[in-house]
């Protein structure tokens, strides 16, 4: 067994000159030495306690059998005893692991209490966990809510290892959350499909994406920076390719963000009443078609988890059967309703899109306007 | 001598309608280790796939169909046959029974095992593929979400919770009917202990996994909405329900191995083990709360802060039996005259990695640090110390402690050590890291994953290679012993063995205890 061990530690030794392995939990501190959040430094104690504690047994349990595999073999001439049963003994090691883990439950306790205090929270937000991605909402008291999509950034020649992986490969959103500094932000969770699950394990927050149901977290988090996650709940094929990303600045930054957020959503909402050119479509829809058809559908719409869309029949046929897919989705499959998810002009961009690219060459051109009254029927 | 004391039927046949315990246990057992071979299979695409970051090898949805067929046939196909077959060869000569109680029935819990396997193997040719949804199959991604072949994987459920019932039902039949006279329930090996209560466990459990597929088919193909809150039912039900089956679950794959465990290790202490009578309780004690702490895979889920602190004292409760035994364990060492065969060895390598799983276990169990560790890869190093280290461990020490009284022949122990130190380091490469990635935030049942947690992958797909290798020394070991072993004379094989079944030739004849033998005073524990 000294063997394994000393064979393992050398096999260890190389990896561990290397900084960026880290082989413990978030400890709640930022490089710069600011705590990140109270609830994740308190956390990361309770772990260490409890690893700790644990430590301290498995020397105590091993020490003993590991002497007693050196003292008493039987080539070194030891007449077994018969020993057997001891009720002190045995009362003992039933009684003292118990007072053990009481000690181990009080701070338990009082930390998981803390976890569940979503009171006076200063802002709240909807989390919506969907096949692969998520949807922030900002809940705004006079019903401006600001609402997005957080897509993942990392591009296919990475995953498929014909481009260099950058450094935050996996872990990056072309949108990511963005929450001001020292404010009790409540996360309201829910899903849209299957089950997900939102984690940032910097901010100590996981809670399950539950279609149909809301679970509440909530964070305070007290150093500015970019913070990242990851969906932790088995959610389908594409399950390890929807990272959270959360930017945590300053209130004016929060505000001028925000503002800007507001400006967007209006601009969209002008430019859907306008005619835009084929080649402004064709652009728009091939950003749109990257970041919410490909994964199923491939790169050059030759189709995968999903049909193909190069040479589809309903993608090269009538207008409105090909509206009907993308807005309402197809029930039973993974084909979303996307009408629910882009905006109008973004739908009729990607339909476009998709009818002229990959071979299709259809030449219809699709306005904001067609889907709007496609949608009112 | 009438006509019963006829020897086993030839050719095919005798193995297809055979009713006797011993043939029956073989085939268990065989049929298990070619699970596990499978299984194995599965697991070393997995560990391809993620030597590197990056797609590699296979697309993201044939990985999770990987996962999830390896979940499924490790646990149900290799680990619970196989201390299936392990029961029928060994309980009715442990207790002085000519056979198990329920014969027919016997070969029937087993021949429905092989077809059913088929069955869920054969959804990997489907289109759509093989289940994907993990081995925990959650809904509604196992529903609304799932492949067409997910009615297959219902039916092979099915069926193997039937054998699974069947088998214990014959377990609890045999150990209270069939006992010699004198062998009280206080004077049986903790082996048989062990399995009584796994029994009844899975009488207990096995019902509600079978309730829950059902309800899975009822909603797939009938319209119900028992797990879809679009229709007033509830996902979350379906993972109580699930967990309900899942916690004792895993009770019913460590049981028998503790059972094994305690076999072996006064065997080669030559000394009693040290509280018997305590392992029997702490035994009953981890079945009882097996019942009641199942929501602990769940603490993320969502539930009242009440519901959370129960399940999480009550959990945190169940290291105290599980304590009890690894100190009467090491107790029993202490002043034993040991000698380190394989099958101690293995015993050892139990002890040690069992316990640092129960050590992560008993982390996994504090509900707000939970939170960070949940669905992450130290969940994973978590249970694979329990199952693999646990339970293939006990399994793998009882295979080659038992060998000799079945076939009579030695296997080779220079092979056999090597076998378990291969094993050993190559287990602790394989899954030691994954305590470091889950920790720094490595997600399980991902395909694919950030640069930070490369090198400890990489480490972890090459420890399961040399893992995975070494079983097929063991593979190779078994047979040569079987076909060409160095011949057993002594009865006991083991000096220091006791138990009834030490008292039979090496290999025993065909049928043996058909008279019962006579119990001494002392029990032979």
């Amino acid at each position: 067994m000294l063997n394994a061990r000393a064979l393992a530690a050398t096999a260890l030794l190389p990896l561990a000159a290397n900084a960026q392995n880290q082989v413990n939990m978030s400890t709640g501190v930022s490089e710069a030495g600011a705590v990140i959040t109270d609830l994740g430094v308190e956390i990361y104690d309770l772990h260490m306690l409890i690893f700790w504690i644990c430590v301290v047994i498995g020397l105590g349990v091993f020490g003993v059998m590991l002497y007693s595999i050196y003292a008493h073999r039987k080539s070194k001439g030891v007449e077994p005893s018969q020993f057997h049963e001891h009720t002190g003994v045995e009362i003992a090691w039933t009684i003292v692991p118990f007072f053990i883990l009481i000690g181990m439950a009080v701070p338990a306790t009082s930390t998981l209490l803390e976890v569940y205090d979503n009171d006076d929270a200063e802002m709240s937000i909807l989390v919506t966990g969907y096949q692969w991605k998520w949807k922030y909402e900002y809940l705004d008291a006079d019903g401006e809510n600001v609402a997005f999509f957080s897509n993942l950034a990392t591009s296919q020649e990475q995953i498929y290892n014909t481009d260099t992986k950058g450094e935050n490969y996996l872990l990056e959103v072309d949108e990511p959350l963005v929450i001001p500094v020292d404010t009790k932000v409540r996360f309201l969770i829910t899903a849209n499909d299957v089950i997900h699950s939102w984690w940032v394990p910097e901010i100590a927050v996981k809670r399950d994406a539950i279609p149909g149901f809301i679970n509440e977290a909530w964070t305070r988090v007290l150093a500015e920076g970019v913070y990242r996650g990851q969906c932790t709940e088995l959610c389908g094929a594409y399950h390890g390719f929807m990272p959270v990303e959360v930017h945590v600045v300053s209130r004016d930054e929060f505000d001028d963000w925000m503002a800007a957020k507001k400006g967007a959503a209006a601009a969209d909402a002008a430019l859907a009443a306008t005619e835009l050119s084929v080649d402004e479509l064709m652009a728009r829809g091939e950003d749109v078609y990257n970041a919410s058809c490909l994964a199923c559908h491939g790169a050059n719409g030759e189709g995968g988890l999903g049909n193909a869309i190069a040479g589809s029949a309903i993608a090269m046929g009538g207008l409105d059967s090909h509206l009907n897919v993308i807005v309402n989705g197809v029930a039973g499959t993974a084909m979303q309703a996307f009408g629910a998810q882009l905006s109008d002009v973004d739908v009729a961009a990607v339909t476009t899109y998709q009818r002229n690219a990959f071979g299709n060459n259809t030449g219809d051109v699709v306005q904001a306007s067609d889907v709007v009254s496609y949608k009112e029927g | 001598m009438g006509d019963h004391h006829h020897g086993p039927a030839k050719g095919l046949s005798r193995w297809l309608y055979t009713t006797n315990h011993k043939d029956i246990g073989t085939m268990y057992l065989w049929f298990s280790f070619a699970m596990f071979l499978l299984g194995g299979a599965f697991a070393m695409v997995i560990r391809a796939e993620l030597f590197q970051p990056g797609m590699q090898l296979v697309e993201p949805g044939f990985f999770n169909q990987m996962t999830t067929l390896h979940g499924l046939v490790m646990v149900f196909g290799a680990i619970m046959p196989s201390f299936v077959g392990l029961a029928n060869w060994l309980i009715p000569m442990m207790i002085g029974a000519p056979d198990m109680a329920l014969p027919r029935m016997n070969n029937w819990s087993f021949w429905i095992l092989p077809p059913a396997f088929l069955m869920l193997a054969s959804t990997l040719l489907m289109e759509g593929g093989a289940p994907a949804f993990g081995w925990t199959f959650y809904a509604p991604l196992s529903t609304t979400y799932a492949p067409p072949s997910v009615t297959f994987f219902i039916f092979a459920i099915h069926i193997l919770g039937v054998s699974s019932i069947m088998g214990s039902i014959n377990i609890i039949a045999t150990v209270m009917n069939m006992r010699a006279p004198g062998m009280t329930y206080m004077k049986m090996p903790l082996f048989v202990w062990t399995w009584l209560i796994t029994a009844f466990l899975l009488v207990a459990v096995m019902p509600v996994l079978a309730g829950a597929v059902t309800m899975m088919l009822m909603d797939i193909h009938f319209g119900t909405s028992f797990f879809s809150a679009a229709g007033g039912g509830d996902p979350v039900l379906f993972q109580h329900i699930f967990w309900f089956f899942g916690h004792p679950e895993v009770y019913i794959i460590i049981l028998p191995a503790f059972g094994v465990i305690s076999q072996i290790i006064p065997a080669f202490s030559r000394k009693p083990l040290f509280g018997y009578a305590s392992m029997v309780y702490a035994t009953a004690a981890i079945a009882f709360l097996s019942f009641i702490v199942w929501a602990h895979h769940m603490y993320t889920v969502g539930m009242p802060v009440a519901g959370e602190l129960f399940f999480m004292y009550a959990t945190m409760l169940i290291a105290v039996p599980t304590g009890v035994k690894v100190f009467n364990w090491v107790t029993t060492m202490w002043r034993g005259a040991m000698t380190f065969e394989t099958p101690m060895l293995f015993s050892i390598g139990f002890l040690v990695l069992f316990t640092i799983g129960g050590f992560t276990g008993l982390m996994l169990s504090i509900a707000p640090a939970d939170f960070q560790y949940h669905d992450t890869y130290f969940v994973v190093a978590h249970f694979h110390y329990v199952m693999v280290a646990g339970a293939v461990f006990s399994m793998t020490a009882a295979i080659y402690f038992w060998l000799p009284k079945w076939t009579g022949r030695m296997y080779n122990e220079t092979m056999g050590k090597v076998h378990f130190w291969v094993s050993f380091i190559g287990f602790n490469i394989t899954f030691f890291p994954q305590h470091f990635v889950g920790l720094a935030g490595m997600p399980r049942r991902i395909p694919d994953y950030a640069l930070q947690f490369a090198d400890f992958n990489m480490m972890s797909s090459i420890g399961a290679f040399i893992y995975g290798a070494s079983q097929l020394l063991f593979l190779y070991n078994v047979i040569a012993a079987i076909v060409a072993g160095e011949k057993v004379s002594d009865e006991k094989v083991w000096d220091g063995a006791e138990g009834l079944e030490w008292t039979l030739p090496s290999p025993p004849p065909y049928h043996t205890f058909e008279t019962p033998p006579k119990i001494e005073e002392q029990p032979a524990h």
